[in-house]
């Protein structure tokens, strides 16, 4: 059981990725740039995901897969075009994918009216006959293509289809096979002879074996392979349909199919070019002598072939992405633990070293240079293990976009930039919501509605951008729609109808948009199904917070608003000020901290018996002393022989929080306590100082706010 | 030692024995991850005050645990020649701060003895038993019941 449990994660995982390569696929092709290879990976998406899910018993996704998959294949076929609607149809249809994907995953049921109504839409598609003789003359062998493909649970990742969906005449069509059996295929059973009879069937043929390779009797090797056949089909079947003559083989010989075409009228301009590419591809395969040919994989081949088109049209192609494997979590942050271990010893031994006295040039001081640059970059390469791009972040964006659209009646072009930014896993993961909820609110409230639009000459369309970056070492998402604007009268009568500001508040305009943060606030007038789903920018506001971020907003009436989002590299790593107080070194985060003084008499008055506070520009604000907070001594100290950290916290509270001294500002490892004993009132974590100790890191908004409760 | 190693298939178990203040304990060695030296730990807020702090042990965090303290003797003052045993207790690391340790013990199920009833409740909750050694009493700790586990370490 557990071993089936876990192969059904593997197949989910895998999920995530084809419907990630489908949507990708389906933007591009919506985009202009889809070419056949993009509808075929679409198609394997779909396909493979249809696979396992039968396997898996999985009744539901298999159903809806194999309708998608059905007008997958029209369009693969040329039998369909891809319009704007059909493509809205097959985007919706790749949502509601996803969603049987999640629901099967959960093991939840999911919402059948939408699956229904979709696999609805997709047959009304598949109905529509845009070339009757076409649909007829194909049936027969879409049965064979369903009954074969059924078994096969991974996608094949060739990339051949190139040529046959040029032709959409169901005329007789020509192929040129080359098939060269490795000796794996004989030694798992199979017979090229079978093959091939199984391939004449198809329509007529010429059998050419190809006998050069056969060696001497006494270099021959009785389990070798030294054939190879070279077959002309004259067929009225696709390219698929000789494929899965070669599906029980696959991996286990070199296999090219070319289709020769025979009406060179149908494809008008490509022709030559076309023809040229194959008559290349025959060349390089028949080219190759016998020993090269013998290991390498037909994909190689075309490949070769497809590479400068690539490289025309640059970051459009999925199928190209280099080989990766699984990792879990925990090895990495194992890993990283470690190298950051390797890199506190390194220090130590080169603080020892340097003790007797020796001259700093000396040879044993150049290698301890040398071991220390090899260790930073082990650090550098173990920290972007966890990077990923976050590409698949904003793919899931475009569905949000869709959705919106779709249900405000608000036509909606979502552009993004910098997909190649690479963010923690776990980063990329944590600001899916927010940022979801931003683009929803980007939709439902920042762009006006088309007739709208229009009227204050904007393109009915409107532009949502989402845009990540990295700057000197954070990475900056930006969130902007060319809509209205944020509407500061209203968003100002808004609050103080909810009491947030009193009635008579002078504010600036940044002021005011930073009430948009404030809890319990929320401008929709109506509450759509979309935003105002009882969460508002704070939430926002706070979970970029919990992740190290700031969010921050501009504004301009009639020109669109912008989100901009500033977040640390990786959770691991936090921007800290290191701080001594009562003999313990104490960690501050950075982004807490407003400033930092030295506090004169005058500045200090007393309030009460114990309470003092500091006035800052007219301001004041309590101090705490860490010391006495934190428990490590008893008495307060004296406020004037510390240093005072002005400190905010997340709901905008301020304080002054009085340390002994200041030491360094620095970037520090997070490291949990909860791990091994468990959370600490006013501390948020830990981490390893340079000489190997460990420090605390001040949980800022925990001490502000246990005092203010106090 | 001899009369165990001469009966086999016995239901044994080897247990790692330690000197606290003059006395010894033990616990099972399969939760004993490895013993080294003690290196200053840094303190925590408001913890127990047989919480010794946390040290860094290659880059994860684990709390020390004066085991004095917790059995109510006098607070150990911890030079380089105190030891601290690094135990595994369900999914918690933590560090066991002793005086030193003294022996690795092969025993047989038969040979633990209830705990008399003379100690503190305190200290009862944990201890499961005692082993009769060549004169010597080693009283058994259940590092579960040391550590429970939804306790947080926080008393």
């Amino acid at each position: 059981m557990d071993t089936m449990d876990e192969i059904k994660q593997t197949f989910f995982q895998e999920c995530e990725d084809l419907l990630a390569e489908l949507e990708n696929g389906l933007l591009m092709v919506n985009e202009g740039y889809g070419d056949s290879e993009t509808v075929n990976s679409i198609f394997r998406a779909v396909h493979s995901i249809k696979g396992g899910a039968g396997a898996f018993g999985l009744d539901e996704l298999v159903d809806f897969a194999h309708a998608f998959e059905s007008i997958l294949d029209e369009v693969r076929c040329d039998r369909l075009e891809t319009t704007g609607e059909v493509l809205k149809v097959l985007l919706q249809s790749t949502d509601v994918l996803a969603d049987l994907v999640q629901a099967a995953r959960v093991g939840e049921k999911c919402n059948t009216e939408r699956t229904q109504f979709l696999v609805k839409e997709l047959n009304l598609l598949a109905s529509i006959p845009s070339n009757k003789e076409t649909v007829d003359t194909q049936r027969p062998q879409e049965a064979i293509d369903e009954n074969g493909l059924d078994f096969q649970p991974v996608a094949i990742d060739l990339d051949t289809c190139t040529d046959g969906d040029a032709s959409s005449l169901p005329s007789k069509k020509i192929f040129e096979i080359a098939f060269t059996p490795k000796p794996s295929l004989y030694s798992s059973g199979n017979e090229s002879a079978l093959i091939l009879r199984e391939l004449s069937q198809l329509g007529d043929r010429k059998i050419e074996c190809d006998i050069s390779r056969i060696p001497t009797l006494d270099a021959i090797d009785p389990e070798g392979a030294y054939l190879s056949w070279f077959i002309k089909l004259e067929t009225d079947a696709d390219e698929p349909a000789i494929r899965e003559v070669f599906e029980f083989v696959e991996g286990e010989c070199d296999l090219t199919i070319n289709h020769v075409t025979t009406s060179p009228l149908t494809e008008e301009g490509v022709v030559p070019e076309a023809q040229i590419e194959r008559q290349e591809q025959r060349e390089v395969v028949e080219g190759r002598s016998p020993v090269e040919t013998e290991n390498q994989p037909t994909q190689t081949n075309s490949k070769v072939l497809t590479a400068p088109k690539a490289d025309e049209q640059p970051d459009r192609r999925t199928s190209g992405s280099p080989a990766t494997i699984r990792v879990s979590l925990e090895r990495l942050d194992r890993l990283l633990n470690l190298v950051g271990e390797l890199v506190i010893n390194q220090s130590m031994i080169a603080q020892y070293t340097l003790v007797p006295g020796e001259a700093s040039g000396s040879a044993v001081s150049a290698k301890l240079d040398e071991v220390e640059q090899l260790t930073r970059e082990i650090q550098d390469c173990a920290m972007t293990i966890r990077a990923q791009p976050v590409k698949s972040l904003f793919q899931r964006m475009s569905r949000i976009v869709r959705e919106g659209a779709a249900s405000t009646g608000k036509s909606v072009h979502l552009i993004t930039e910098g997909e190649a930014t690479e963010i923690d896993k776990i980063v990329i993961e944590r600001l899916t919501d927010p940022l979801m909820h931003m683009i929803r609110n980007a939709v439902d409230h920042g762009l006006e509605t088309p007739d709208k639009r229009l009227e204050k000459g904007k393109p009915e369309q409107g532009t949502i951008r989402l845009s990540a970056a990295h700057r000197s070492g954070r990475i900056v998402i930006h969130v902007s729609d060319d809509g209205a604007g944020i509407n500061r009268e209203r968003v100002k009568q808004i609050a103080i109808d909810k009491g947030l500001i009193p009635e008579d508040a002078q504010l600036t305009d940044a002021q005011i948009d930073s009430l948009l943060f404030m809890p319990g606030f929320s401008t929709a007038t109506e509450i759509s199904n979309m935003s105002g789903r009882g969460v508002g920018m704070d939430v926002v506001k706070q979970a970029i917070h919990a992740l190290g971020g700031r969010v921050s907003l501009v504004s301009r009436p009639d020109h669109g608003s912008t989100f901009t989002i500033n977040l640390p590299l990786t959770l691991a790593v936090l921007d800290g000020m290191v701080a001594q107080v009562s003999g313990q070194t104490i960690v501050v985060p950075l982004s807490a901290i407003i400033e930092t003084l030295q506090p004169k008499p005058h500045d200090i008055h007393g309030l009460g018996s114990t309470a003092r506070v500091l006035s800052i520009r007219g301001e004041f604000l309590p101090i705490i002393d860490l010391g006495h907070e934190l428990g490590y001594c008893e008495d307060q100290q004296d406020p004037l022989k510390g240093v005072v950290l002005s400190v905010e916290t997340h709901e905008g509270n301020r304080c002054a929080l009085l340390v002994d001294s200041i030491q360094d500002q620095r970037q520090v490892v997070i490291k949990s306590l909860e791990d091994n004993y468990g959370s600490v009132p006013g501390i948020a974590a830990a981490t390893i100082l340079g000489n190997g100790c460990i420090s605390l890191i001040l949980d800022v908004d925990s001490v502000v706010n246990r005092r203010a409760a106090a | 030692m001899s009369d165990i190693d001469n009966i086999e298939n016995m239901d044994t178990s080897e247990f790692l024995a330690f000197r606290v203040c003059g006395q010894e304990y033990c616990v099972n060695i399969m939760s004993v991850q490895e013993i080294r030296g003690w290196s200053p730990a840094t303190a925590l807020p408001e913890a127990p005050d047989f919480i010794r702090g946390v040290i860094n042990l290659r880059g994860s965090v684990l709390p020390i645990i004066d085991l004095a303290i917790r059995l109510g003797l006098e607070e150990t003052d911890p030079t380089t020649r105190h030891v601290v045993v690094i135990l595994q207790i369900r999914n918690q690391i933590v560090g066991l701060l002793v005086d030193a340790v003294s022996d690795i013990l092969t025993v047989m199920r038969s040979m633990i003895q209830a705990t008399p009833d003379v100690m503190s409740d305190n200290t009862k909750s944990f201890i499961c038993g005692v082993l009769a050694m060549e004169g010597r009493m080693i009283s058994l700790v259940d590092l579960d019941l040391f550590l429970p586990e939804t306790a947080d370490l926080k008393p």
